[in-house]
């Protein structure tokens, strides 16, 4: 196919709208100073909406290829490109209220947030080991300044610390792996590995081509943060101001997933025996410790960090599956997970308790009494999040447990759900204390940030309503899931 | 002896390694730890470019250059986020990193 520049730029018109105008609100924002904070937000917002837009209506959902097969377009990368920008898009109202009461309202967040959005998009779109590092760089440069970004704070600066290292060494095993990939395939672009394997004939690849697969999985399986990788999640979810943490926990894990799942089934779809073991492994590993190690927390951003390890293992579940029902599920997970966490922060960022925000579990007690539709909505997502039907979450475990069953691993799901009715243990608990434990201290204030109200009440909406209509996540996540499968 | 591909993977394997212990077995200074992520960056370029010329294709060496581009970033934002960082704890041994555990 003759490629011109024109069609390419039109192929990526979403980034480069978010790139620019990311760049132009930023110069803005050094001219005019720190009032420009709102003008900036609202510009940032107003891109945002425009680029979700965009992406949701453009395309047929066909695979497009550009710059030299170096960037793909399809009906998989809307979709999850969709996502993300719902992500960032929840993610700048909700801080207002926040950094205003920090006394850090700085037009830096917005900022930053889109340029961490232009590199997820790349890194949905990538079709190539180098466009897949650049887009990966761009995002997490952008989220390491983000954990830090209460510089006066000692927590926030050192998630900002401990992030930024763990993520450069995983970058590093990352690269070493795309060099391995690089040198014992000749190529660095996904359809050429695919075409190269796929010539092997069923001979498997060489030893020097699995270790570098190896290397990327444990790159990737970082940036996910799925168990052996995951120590980063606790510390850096808990330093980081709690808007970033909620973004954190949604786009970012949304992108990387998308990037797991098409650097996984693209370029080494042929020899999915050779890797898939090794999914198997950090799947189970990251469901048990999410389940077993969150029981212990008391403070709640940390008990969501070891929740979004174990949801990550319990996506992986579908990759590990594989073929089109596998992703489907794997999709239909992470748009799950996605309102489902957006909906708990929101409740966080609701609340307030002695004038700071609210952070340890035992805060949420009496809130049954005092705020009966704030602890109703709470309670739906906890046992959401624990998959007890008829809600959101019981049907995003639903599909990723079918279609293994249906793939035989039967090991792998029935340990998966023994480690979902553990985790049904603390978010019961958060239940438990919130309807039937006396309040203490100072009374809980609810200062009910707009933004926040909206969040929760739309997340609270889908999560508890979400049974009644299916069909349209799943047949667009079935659509979505075909167009990456060749 | 004639120096061939093995010999530079080998190298590269070694700085690697000698990258990653760097990070874990520090105890001192987390500047260290941002020499040591160099040190790795440096092993997966000496092996691209190693590979780009046995290979006879440039694309490993563009992805070299990349590579350089985004350290030089990553380097400038690890050590502001480390300015701002001891200016709050006045200290950034490895050790006293700990504010944060369970």
């Amino acid at each position: 196919m003759t490629s011109s520049l024109s069609t390419d730029l039109v192929l990526i018109l979403p980034e480069i709208i978010l790139a620019a105008g990311a760049m132009a609100l930023l110069v803005l924002g050094a001219f005019r100073g720190e009032g420009s904070a709102g003008l900036v937000r609202f510009g940032a917002f107003g891109l945002l909406i425009a680029v979700l837009i965009l992406t949701a209506c453009a395309g047929t959902g066909e695979k497009v290829l550009g710059f030299n097969d170096m960037l793909v377009v399809d009906g998989f990368g809307s979709f999850m490109k969709v996502l993300v920008l719902i992500g960032a898009l929840v993610a700048i109202p909700m801080s207002v209220d926040f950094f205003r009461r920090a006394a850090t309202d700085r037009f830096e967040y917005p900022v930053l947030i889109l340029l961490a959005t232009v590199g997820m998009m790349l890194m949905i779109s990538a079709n190539d080991l180098i466009t897949l590092y650049v887009g990966l760089e761009l995002q997490s440069l952008a989220l390491y300044v983000l954990a830090a970004f209460l510089r006066d704070d000692v927590r926030s600066t050192e998630a900002g610390l401990k992030y930024f290292v763990l993520g450069a060494l995983s970058s590093g095993m990352l690269l070493y792996g795309c060099s391995l990939i690089y040198g014992f395939s000749g190529t660095t672009n996904f359809t050429d590995l695919a075409a190269g394997i796929a010539s092997l004939e069923g001979q498997g690849a060489g030893i020097g081509l699995v270790v570098g697969i190896v290397f990327l999985v444990a790159g990737l399986a970082f940036k996910v943060s799925a168990v052996p990788f995951h120590m980063w999640t606790p510390d850096v979810y808990e330093g980081s101001p709690t808007p970033v943490t909620a973004f954190f926990a949604a786009a970012p894990k949304v992108a990387a997933m998308a990037l797991f799942l098409r650097a996984l089934t693209v370029p080494f779809g042929e020899i999915a025996a050779q890797w898939q073991q090794i999914i198997i492994f950090v799947s189970i590993a990251s469901m048990l410790l999410g389940a077993f190690a969150a029981i212990g927390q008391t403070n709640m951003k940390r008990l969501l960090a070891y929740s979004s390890i174990g949801h990550v293992g319990y996506a992986l579940v579908g990759l590990a599956a594989g073929g089109e029902e596998g992703i489907r599920g794997v999709l239909v997970y992470m748009a799950i997970y996605l309102v489902m966490t957006l909906g708990t922060f929101g409740v966080l960022l609701v609340m307030r308790k002695d004038g700071k925000a609210v952070e340890t579990i035992q805060d949420f007690a009496g809130l049954g009494r005092s705020h009966p539709w704030l602890a109703f909505v709470m309670a739906a997502f906890m046992f959401s999040l624990a998959g007890i039907p008829p809600l959101a979450g019981f049907f995003a475990k639903f599909y990723v447990f079918i279609s293994a069953i249906e793939q035989g691993l039967y090991v792998l799901s029935v340990i998966g759900m023994l480690a979902s009715v553990v985790s049904a243990f603390y978010y019961l608990r958060v239940v438990k204390i919130m309807y039937f434990d006396a309040p203490e201290g100072a009374p809980l204030e609810l200062p009910f940030p707009l933004a926040s109200r909206v969040v929760v009440g739309v997340t609270g909406f889908l999560t508890v309503l979400y049974f009644v209509v299916p069909a349209p996540l799943v047949t667009a996540a079935g659509a979505a899931a075909k167009t990456l499968l060749p | 002896m004639e120096i061939g591909l093995g010999h530079y993977l080998t190298v590269a394997a070694i700085l690697f390694v000698i990258g990653v212990f760097g990070i874990f077995l520090n105890r001192k200074n987390v500047i260290i730890i941002l020499m040591s992520v160099e040190l790795i960056l440096l092993a997966v370029n000496i092996n691209l470019v190693a590979f780009s010329s046995f290979l006879g294709d440039l694309a490993g060496q563009v992805f070299a250059l990349l590579i350089l581009t985004v350290a030089a970033g990553e380097a400038a934002i690890g050590l502001a986020i480390l300015v701002i960082y001891i200016r709050n704890r006045g200290t950034i041994a490895v050790e006293d990193i700990n504010l944060m555990k369970g």
